[in-house]
């Protein structure tokens, strides 16, 4: 036993010294996604996406190859912190990317941040990654919850709602989005109903106290196959012609070929949609569209998208001396990429200040259901934890 | 009131699609002594099936009964050539075999329908609200579900407890060896059994795939109460299986639908919005462990071995 720990340490010794002074040879990213069970399709999409990104950087940043580790969490916080453990401890990535499920992120931070390794979250927004929480070593490349919800509360207001209706799933995110909404709607909520998560996929007795509490709108944030299913039983319940939905995550390219026509003109908020008129989202929707066919990019692809270009940028600032971590940290902190959705900024948090639009279902010219951008909602918008985030 | 009427029409149905798949799976368990974890694979199947054959024809009905046909010989297909042979084993080889049989199916459907799921669209005439009371309106498909399941069971019961092969099947639930003596051919009740069983996680399978999507271990989550509901009613009984599934359907929805409420005269909003879903999920289990206390062989126990 004693031999062995007096290896270890002469091992972790060596290690130390051996610790390259100047550029790395190769770039290694890990990937921490789900790529099993029934959100198997999200992860699909956001290695896509990433892979897309590396295509169009000629797989090299700053002249070295890249290498990206895959790993799939399952939707499980404990398998997501293990498949970290595992890329940053055996397999040592530079950087870590993805994270769709804010307990998953949030159970795998803590491994990321000690270890110093720069983890971007091209997903998740967990309202304590944004305050309390915040690293340097930790950015994203999507929003905090609160922020979408957020949008589509001002939204509801626009549109005079008097009053809501709020369901989700009982986790983190969900908690987050509801407050969200609430944190900007000015009417009644009249009710606030959350459901078991992952599991629970039927919502009749939910469906039935919304339609009989009598508010004027019902918003629901279901992300994956459980928006599929909600949608499905918001139609068959006859309620789509008397209360109208608002959502948040629930309608995406991915499940809009399952949601069908329940969808019409059902409205979503977004910080990307498939039609923003910018050059650089212009190639990565056509060039996606082309590489994987038969499939649209969806927010979460075009998250992961910026997440590469956004790990490129530090990679080249620092010509590939990974181990001048600061120099990184502020380069990625000028979000120095042309991003899909548009330049943003970063906040003190490492959250993108960035605008939300709203998006509507309708039929495009191909006579396929896609999302379209209707309006602006809210430009340059800060989530509300960033003052309590103690980096400056 | 009106809304407990819903509620409660929630529940029952939720409970008599649970009874479909409970029933299949109870009479392979308790006659057959046969563990069987893939009756959720059956399930799922059922569900696909439906979805590609009623996309095919463009009737929902016709796709619906071609489903239906289909997992039926899936599931004798299934006894014949694999699972016959673990009759004789110990259960925990029969579970190691059918876990792998799990695996083994999503990956089926992962190569022939991708990963990305299907839609099950209703026709038009089963998406309206129907009034069954003043006041009271509820999805027709639900109902359809309610009066579907019922039928089944009393089908069920008729030919268990009024026909000759209902006979059998009852004489192997209480005694498999004696019947074998008797000289029946026990190896075709048994295809035919596990077959029936096979036909009904279909039927539940694809009457909830209109509401759920059809998805890869779409048949995972609700096995586990399936399992619940045959030791609640008691293995091997059919009449238990029926008045367990109701019992659970009706927990699992009331609890969600009025435990949050309750729970906030005594707790914070918040906090009871939380617990209240956690709560409402562990009543189930809470039922079964009592009952596992007070009656280890069930509510309906199949009669003695």
């Amino acid at each position: 036993m004693r031999k062995t720990a007096f290896w270890l340490a002469g091992v972790t010794a060596l290690a130390f010294v051996a610790q390259p002074a100047l550029a790395a040879d190769t770039i290694k990213i890990g990937f921490v996604s789900t790529f099993s069970g029934p959100t198997a399709a999200i992860g699909n999409d956001m290695r896509n996406s990433f892979e897309l990104a590396l295509d169009h950087l000629g797989r090299k940043m700053d002249g070295k190859p890249v290498e990206v580790i895959y790993e799939d969490d399952g939707q499980k916080p404990d398998v997501g912190k293990q498949k970290t453990e595992k890329l940053i401890q055996s397999d040592k990535v530079d950087f870590i990317v993805g994270y769709i499920w804010s307990n998953v992120l949030l159970a795998s931070l803590k491994t990321a941040v000690d270890s110093k390794t720069f983890l971007i979250s091209a997903n998740a927004g967990p309202s304590q990654l944004a305050g309390e929480l915040c690293s340097p070593y930790v950015f994203s490349t999507s929003w905090q919850n609160d922020q979408t919800p957020q949008a589509m509360g001002l939204y509801m207001n626009q549109k005079g709602v008097k009053s809501v209706f709020l369901i989700g799933p009982n986790y983190a995110a969900g908690k987050d989005m509801l407050a969200g909404v609430k944190s900007t709607f000015k009417g009644e909520v009249k009710g606030e109903e959350y459901t078991v998560w992952p599991s629970q996929l039927d919502f009749s007795a939910e469906l039935t106290k919304a339609k009989n509490s009598g508010a004027q709108s019902i918003f629901v944030f279901y992300p994956g196959a459980a928006g599929v299913q909600f949608l499905n039983q918001y139609a068959q319940a006859g309620i789509k012609a008397q209360i109208p939905l608002y959502t948040a995550f629930t309608i995406d390219e991915l499940s809009l070929p399952l949601q069908k026509d329940n969808a019409l003109g059902v409205p979503g908020a977004q910080q990307w949609v498939n039609d923003l008129p910018n050059d650089e989202n212009k190639k990565f929707v056509a060039d996606y569209r082309k590489k994987y066919p038969g499939l649209r990019p969806t927010f979460y692809g075009a998250q992961s998208y910026d997440a590469a270009n956004l790990i490129n940028s530090a990679v080249v600032a620092v010509k590939s001396d990974l181990t001048k971590k600061d120099a990184m940290k502020a380069e990625m902190e000028k979000a120095n990429f042309k991003s899909v959705r548009g330049p943003y900024k970063y906040g003190n948090n490492h959250i993108p200040i960035q605008n939300f639009y709203l998006q509507d279902v309708v039929k495009d010219s191909e006579g396929q259901l896609a999302l379209k951008t209707v309006a602006t909602i809210v430009k340059d918008a800060q989530d509300g934890f960033a003052g309590k985030c103690p980096m400056k | 009131m009106l809304v407990v009427v819903e509620q409660c029409l929630n529940g029952l149905q939720f409970g008599l699609l649970l009874f479909l798949l409970a029933a299949g799976l109870t009479l392979v368990f308790g006659i057959m002594d046969f563990v069987n974890l893939a009756h959720g694979s059956l399930y799922m199947m059922g569900a696909y099936f439906a979805a590609t054959f009623v996309a095919w024809t463009g009737s929902f009905v016709l796709g619906v009964v071609l489903a239906l046909g289909a997992t039926l010989l899936l599931g004798i297909l299934l006894e014949s050539v694999a699972l016959r042979h673990l009759y004789g084993r110990d259960h925990l080889d029969q579970v190691l075999a059918t876990f792998g049989l799990i695996l083994f199916f999503n990956d089926l459907v992962r190569l022939v329908w991708g990963p990305a799921g299907l839609a099950l669209p209703l026709p038009s005439w089963l998406t309206v609200p129907v009034q069954i009371l003043p006041g009271v309106y509820y999805p027709a498909y639900r109902l359809s579900i309610i009066i579907v399941a019922l039928a089944v069971a009393a089908m069920l019961y008729f030919v268990v407890m009024r026909t000759r092969i209902g006979m059998l099947i009852r004489a192997g639930a209480s005694n498999r060896e004696m019947i074998g003596a008797l000289g029946i051919n026990i190896k075709l009740l048994f295809t035919l059994v596990f077959g029936l069983g096979a036909a009904l996680a279909g039927l539940a399978g694809l009457m909830q795939a209109p509401i759920l999507t059809v998805q890869i271990g779409m048949g995972e989550n609700i096995l586990i109460l399936a399992f619940v509901i045959i030791v609640i009613g008691g293995i091997g009984s059919i009449r238990g299986a029926f008045m367990a599934a109701i019992f659970v359907g009706m927990i699992d929805t009331l609890g969600r639908a009025f435990l949050p409420d309750l729970l906030r005269k005594v707790l914070s909003s918040t906090a009871a919005s939380t617990a209240a879903p956690a709560l409402s999920s562990m009543l189930i289990y809470l039922l079964m462990a009592i009952i596992l206390v007070v009656r280890p062989e069930g509510l309906f126990p199949a009669a003695k071995r």
